[in-house]
């Protein structure tokens, strides 16, 4: 035989796969983002925005209990409310991965099936990260000072990526199962939308009707922005309501994130072979 | 060694494959020949891991593609009919990541990737984002990324179809360079002419079923159409009796009787028959030629459909 079709195993194999596939995945999703940087929109500018508008707008309206400033109240809930939001965005990438060709090459390969959606939560998990960063500059430039030390806030700031990373998952579950990235898209707004606001994130739910205030003091973003206040060292006026998870916030935000994850993670491995098996 | 072994597969309700079986030798190339809808992409599917037979077995180098799917995709390349690339990344991007999705290391799929770009003059490309790749640059890349880990068996799926006909001719070119290196190749066409001038053997198929199956010399014979025309020194009213018992149907004489032509069962040794014939009855020959049946004769004797007519009018709007 001439070198073209010499045996497949007189190429350097690797030893290690899973991690491999997933990092190769890794970089094509992150090379899909430098080639489109306007899908980073609700990662970047979309922080700026709502922190501009919720501390300068509507944060003169609303009191927080204690006399405390609303900048310091709101970060930690800008921090879950962007995160929340643009976790849709696993769903759109998934969903329009779908629809390419490629996918199908993928299945053609000898690589680790579900690499393509770890590798696209990795990714996602990234702009996360850029997210929560600039989310925090933003609220430094405006005034806000968290008031504990720093092992502890960057402890918040895991707590918060972390529900993040289990909230892409279950992204990934909606988009595996949309007939397109928009009806992605649309789902993803309609269910994480009420889900990041009916919380503490924004307002104290102290002032929600009382059945509201049951939903959002047992919402899982209120726990992750109720423990994201306590690490950061910000007033954090859920302390005072009975419910367990605003007695115990940091532990119910981690139970709320593992539990999350370990429900959508094989769910969405199990759409994804639905998905594409015919 | 690639098998299907009365594959059945069913989309809804459409029996997309109702029992195909085929084999293709390794180091052979099949020809699987059919109309849009035949099946054809379906059986590739199958064989390629991607789809799942209602009934019957696929294999690949021995190995079941149902039992050890990952053992199959380890041995195959595959280019399918819509180019599989990812149109966000560049072309060598794209090698790359198949390499390492392949399991070989970054810096070797590099290599790869480079001497493949050079091979299928994608070179000044390899740095441009394939989205604006035009559809032979998508064909050309698509068949490099199915090479990438010289695997010693191919499926390709349509390779030229929407192709100009210069682009097809580079396709075909790159195919024989496969073909002579030893790979055992599957390929798919709905063009009669590819499927004579590439493969070794050809399997018809038509609504999910194989309706022939030969060389393409043997398909030939059997449309039972080829044509013989005979040319004649002088007219000469002795010439058509002298070669009734040799040809089959009726014997039109134009040109003054001095021109013969008559349907024949296309065999070896023929013509050379039709001449002494004339020659012993002192009849003197100009010219002689068994027009051989065109695949497209041949389709149409199988399946009573003309496939050209639609092939030409597809090609002719890609060129235009």
């Amino acid at each position: 035989m001439t070198a073209i079709a010499a045996p497949a195993t007189s190429a350097p194999r690797r030893s290690s796969h899973h991690l491999s596939d997933v990092w190769a995945m890794t970089r094509r999703n992150l090379v899909h983002i430098s080639r489109e940087p306007m899908q980073l929109s609700d990662v970047t500018i979309q922080p700026v925005l709502f922190t501009v508008l919720f501390v300068y707008i509507f944060g003169g309206g609303i009191p927080i209990p204690g006399g405390a400033s609303y900048k310091d109240f709101v970060l930690a809930g800008l921090l879950t409310l962007n995160l929340t939001t643009s976790s849709m965005g696993t769903a759109v990438g998934l969903s329009t991965d779908l629809h390419e060709g490629v996918i199908d090459r993928f299945r053609t390969l000898p690589m680790w099936r579900s690499a393509v959606l770890v590798g696209r939560s990795v990714a996602d998990l990234m702009t996360a990260s850029l997210c929560a960063l600039i989310v925090a500059l933003t609220g430094l430039a405006v005034g806000w000072r968290p008031d504990s030390n720093p092992a502890s806030v960057l402890a918040g700031f895991a707590l918060v990526l972390f529900f993040a990373y289990s909230l892409s998952w279950l992204s990934a579950c909606v988009g595996l199962n949309s007939n397109s990235p928009e009806s992605a898209a649309s789902f993803g707004f309609l269910v994480l939308f009420p889900l990041s606001f009916v919380s503490n994130a924004m307002v104290p739910t102290q002032h929600m009707p009382g059945w509201l205030q049951a939903i959002a003091d047992w919402n899982p973003v209120s726990a992750v922005t109720a423990a994201a206040r306590d690490l950061f060292g910000n007033p954090n006026p859920s302390s005072t309501i009975n419910a367990w998870p605003m007695q115990h916030p940091v532990e119910a935000a981690i139970i709320w994130s593992a539990v999350i994850l370990a429900i959508a993670a094989p769910l969405a491995s199990h759409f994804f072979r639905l998905r594409t098996t015919d | 060694m690639i098998e299907a072994d009365g594959l059945q597969k069913r989309y809804g309700d459409t029996q997309a494959l109702a029992g195909v079986s085929f084999a293709v030798p390794a180091g052979s190339v099949l020809g699987l020949l059919g109309p849009n809808g035949a099946g054809k992409t379906t059986a590739v599917r199958i064989l390629t891991t991607l789809a799942v037979p209602d009934a019957g077995h696929a294999r690949v180098d021995g190995i079941d593609v149902a039992t050890d799917p990952l053992a199959v995709r380890r041995r195959i390349g595959v280019a399918a009919q819509d180019a599989t690339l990812d149109g966000l990344l560049t072309g060598r991007q794209n090698l790359v990541l198949v390499g390492e999705l392949s399991g070989l290391s970054r810096a070797y799929s590099r290599d790869r990737a480079d001497e493949l770009l050079e091979q299928f003059e994608l070179t000044d490309a390899a740095d441009r984002v394939v989205k604006g790749y035009s559809g032979g640059m998508r064909r050309r890349l698509d068949l490099a990324a199915s090479l990438l880990t010289r695997p010693p068996i191919l499926f390709l799926d349509e390779p030229t179809t929407g192709l100009d006909p210069t682009s097809r001719l580079r396709v075909w070119a790159a195919i024989r360079e496969l073909i002579a290196s030893g790979v055992t190749l599957l390929l798919t066409t709905q063009y009669l002419d590819e499927a004579d001038a590439l493969a070794d053997r050809i399997v018809v198929v038509d609504h999910g079923r194989v309706i022939a199956n030969g060389s393409p010399a043997e398909l030939k014979r059997q449309s039972h159409n080829a044509r013989l025309e005979v040319t004649l020194t002088d007219h000469h009213d002795g010439a058509a009796a002298a070669i009734r018992a040799l040809v089959s149907g009726p014997i039109t004489e134009t040109n003054g009787g001095r021109h013969l032509s008559a349907g024949v069962d296309a065999a070896p040794g023929l013509a050379t028959e039709i001449v002494r014939a004339l020659d012993q009855a002192g009849i003197r020959v100009d010219d002689i030629a068994v027009r051989q049946p065109s695949l497209d004769d041949v389709f149409f004797a199988l399946t009573g459909e003309h496939v050209e007519d639609e092939t030409i009018t597809e090609m002719e709007e890609v060129a235009s």
